[in-house]
């Protein structure tokens, strides 16, 4: 049994520790909401990484230049890394990452909804590093900050390739807006049809959104999902008019009086329709995923056998 | 010598050396191809990573070898096609490639299979070319060969799990070594391109680099429990292979998806 007492004290430390901006480690004694908040962000996460994988992995076949197909495989493996440290982070929580797969497989956990969304044109590579990466970063850089230390850690690596990830996918939509008729219809199609979903990256306005209160609290959260789409509105807009293209929302405006652009609302029941599990490539995704993991079984267990064969041998030559 | 004759002497070894630096463009190239298909399919995350990285090395050598290749080609025909125009815009049977590198992915033994057998390959090569007498395949080669050693190890690593790890494992290592063995052959067949840059000590003859890869290959096998396949070549129609143009039927979809993009946006830039 734990001595209350006990508790008490370590709950004082923790609140202090917070309060005067520590960072929390794994060693360190944490309330179980923080610990299984964290638990589910950093998986949430995770999971996004991997996700986000195959709408990219969509176009390495067919990628139209030998440099576009480079940039575009290193990018897909920087997502297989990010999974990796985030992965070996929720692990410092207790949670190994088989675990956290089951749960994804079994549709217990989630991952970012703008994965759901089809790629259906090349075009839609350069949207995804430009807007989804680009809204990532926007989320991700206050994370750096974020209060506990091992993820803290992973987010200020991960930003880092996130970034070239954004300027890679600026410089294909900045290529093809450039190019012949074709191509920059194809840019413009593909931004119209990925401005809305990625402003829902930031999740339902603050109005309704249920988890935030205490992870502003706890330091996990540093801004309000209507403040951070606010911040990235203020981003695309001036590097949407560089590359020459125009964004599908009529509400765009300067507002000298808010020193921000005014902006229209997102289409909150698409939202929450893809949320649900309904989005065009929902099922898809998850099948992947799936299916990868389930033709990768007899694979890890063969590495298991072999190691455990090899240990045995080793032991016998001893 | 007769300067005519220097002339037409050198006409010929840079016509030998183009045609041979795009045969190993070609290898690098569609190599490359399959492995990126497993993008976001590997059997964990490490071997996404492993993939990819093999991919992405190997697509750096396709196209510093495309981009030679077109450049020795436009010396002698005043045309240059650049990395892009050779690996987007030519046929299925202009296309030099070996046809183990077009071995589709069907599982991941195979792919496994293909890559050690390959990189075994490459590894000879690219030992071997590092001391060529031209200049800039050399250079390819010496980065190159840093590579393919990791890459060699990585599908020996692979190869000894699968093949000592469980039964099922084994059997699917050795029945996928079994599929790709007879398509070996054609690494190491001769012909007039490559005994002319042999003997202008600008490449490598490939029998010559069948010892070694034998020696490597066997001990790989032997350390992963397997059996050497006893299988004879692949004939092709009149000794034709993947050399001559002349490739499996999983390539023509292979060049499908690689090319329909960049092909239906002629002249456009990427
Ligand atoms: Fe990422
Ligand atoms: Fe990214």
């Amino acid at each position: 049994m734990t001595d209350p007492g006990t508790d008490e004290a370590h709950q004082r430390r923790f609140d202090a520790m917070i309060t005067a901006e520590e960072r929390i480690e794994p060693r360190d004694w944490m309330p179980d909401a923080y610990r299984r908040t964290l638990i589910r962000q950093i998986a949430q996460h995770a999971h996004s990484e991997i996700i986000g994988m195959q709408p990219e992995g969509n176009w390495i076949t067919r990628a139209p230049s030998l440099r576009r197909k480079a940039v575009l495989i290193a990018k897909v493996q920087d997502e297989a890394g990010h999974g990796l440290y985030l992965y070996s982070a929720a692990e410092t929580l207790g949670v190994g990452r088989d675990e956290l797969l089951d749960l994804l497989h079994q549709g217990r956990q989630r991952y970012s909804s703008i994965f759901n969304y089809p790629t259906v044109t090349w075009a839609d590579v350069g949207a995804i590093g430009w807007l989804v990466d680009g809204a990532a970063i926007t989320n991700q850089v206050p994370l750096c900050r974020c209060s506990y230390g091992p993820y803290a850690r992973a987010m200020v690596r991960i930003c880092k390739e996130e970034s070239f990830h954004q300027r890679q996918g600026f410089d294909i939509l900045y290529t093809l807006a450039r190019g012949t008729d074709a191509q920059r219809r194809m840019a413009q199609e593909s931004v119209d049809r990925w401005y809305w979903p990625s402003l829902m990256m930031f999740g339902p306005p603050d109005s309704e959104s249920t988890h935030s209160e205490q992870s502003m609290a706890w330091n996990i959260k540093r801004f309000s999902n209507d403040e951070l789409r606010q911040r990235f509105v203020d981003m695309i807009v001036p590097q949407a008019e560089a590359l020459g293209l125009t964004l599908p929302d009529p509400a765009l405006k300067w507002s000298a009086e808010r020193g921000h652009y005014d902006f229209g609302t997102p289409d909150w029941d698409e939202f929450m329709q893809v949320l649900k599990g309904n989005g065009p490539c929902n099922r898809q995704r998850l099948e992947h995923r799936r299916t990868a993991h389930e033709e990768g079984a007899w694979v890890r267990e063969a590495a298991r056998a072999h190691a455990a064969k090899s240990r045995a041998r080793q032991r016998a030559a001893a | 010598m007769s300067g005519r004759e220097n002339g037409s002497v050198s006409a010929e070894r840079d016509t030998a050396l183009a045609a041979y630096t795009l045969r190993l463009g070609d290898d690098a190239l569609v190599a490359s191809h399959r492995l990126a298909e497993l993008a976001a399919r590997g059997p964990q995350l490490e071997e996404d990573v492993a993939l990819a990285n093999i991919s992405l090395d190997l697509l750096g050598q396709a196209r510093s070898l495309l981009t030679y290749a077109g450049s020795l080609e436009e010396r002698l025909t005043g045309v240059l096609r650049t990395e892009d125009d050779l690996a987007y815009l030519r046929d299925e049977d202009q296309f030099a490639n070996c046809r183990l590198v077009e071995l589709p992915n069907t599982d991941f033994a195979y792919t496994v299979a293909r890559q050690l057998l390959f990189s075994a390959y490459q590894f000879e090569l690219y030992t071997a070319l590092a001391g060529s007498a031209d200049e800039t395949l050399a250079g390819i080669a010496g980065k190159a060969v840093k590579e393919v050693a990791y890459h060699r190890d990585h599908a020996s690593g692979w190869t000894v799990r699968l093949g000592d790890g469980t039964e099922e494992s084994s059997e699917r290592m050795a029945a996928a070594l079994e599929a790709a063995w007879p398509y070996t052959a054609e690494l190491f067949t001769s012909d007039a391109v490559f005994r002319s840059v042999a003997a202008s000590g600008l490449g490598a003859d490939p029998p010559d680099l069948r010892p070694a890869w034998d020696v490597f290959v066997d001990g790989v096998l032997a350390e992963a429990g397997l059996a050497r396949p006893e299988v004879p070549p692949i004939t092709g129609p009149a000794g034709m292979g993947g050399r001559q143009g002349v490739h499996t039927e999983a390539f023509g979809y292979l060049l499908a998806e690689m090319q329909h993009l960049h092909r239906s946006h002629p002249g456009a830039a990427w």
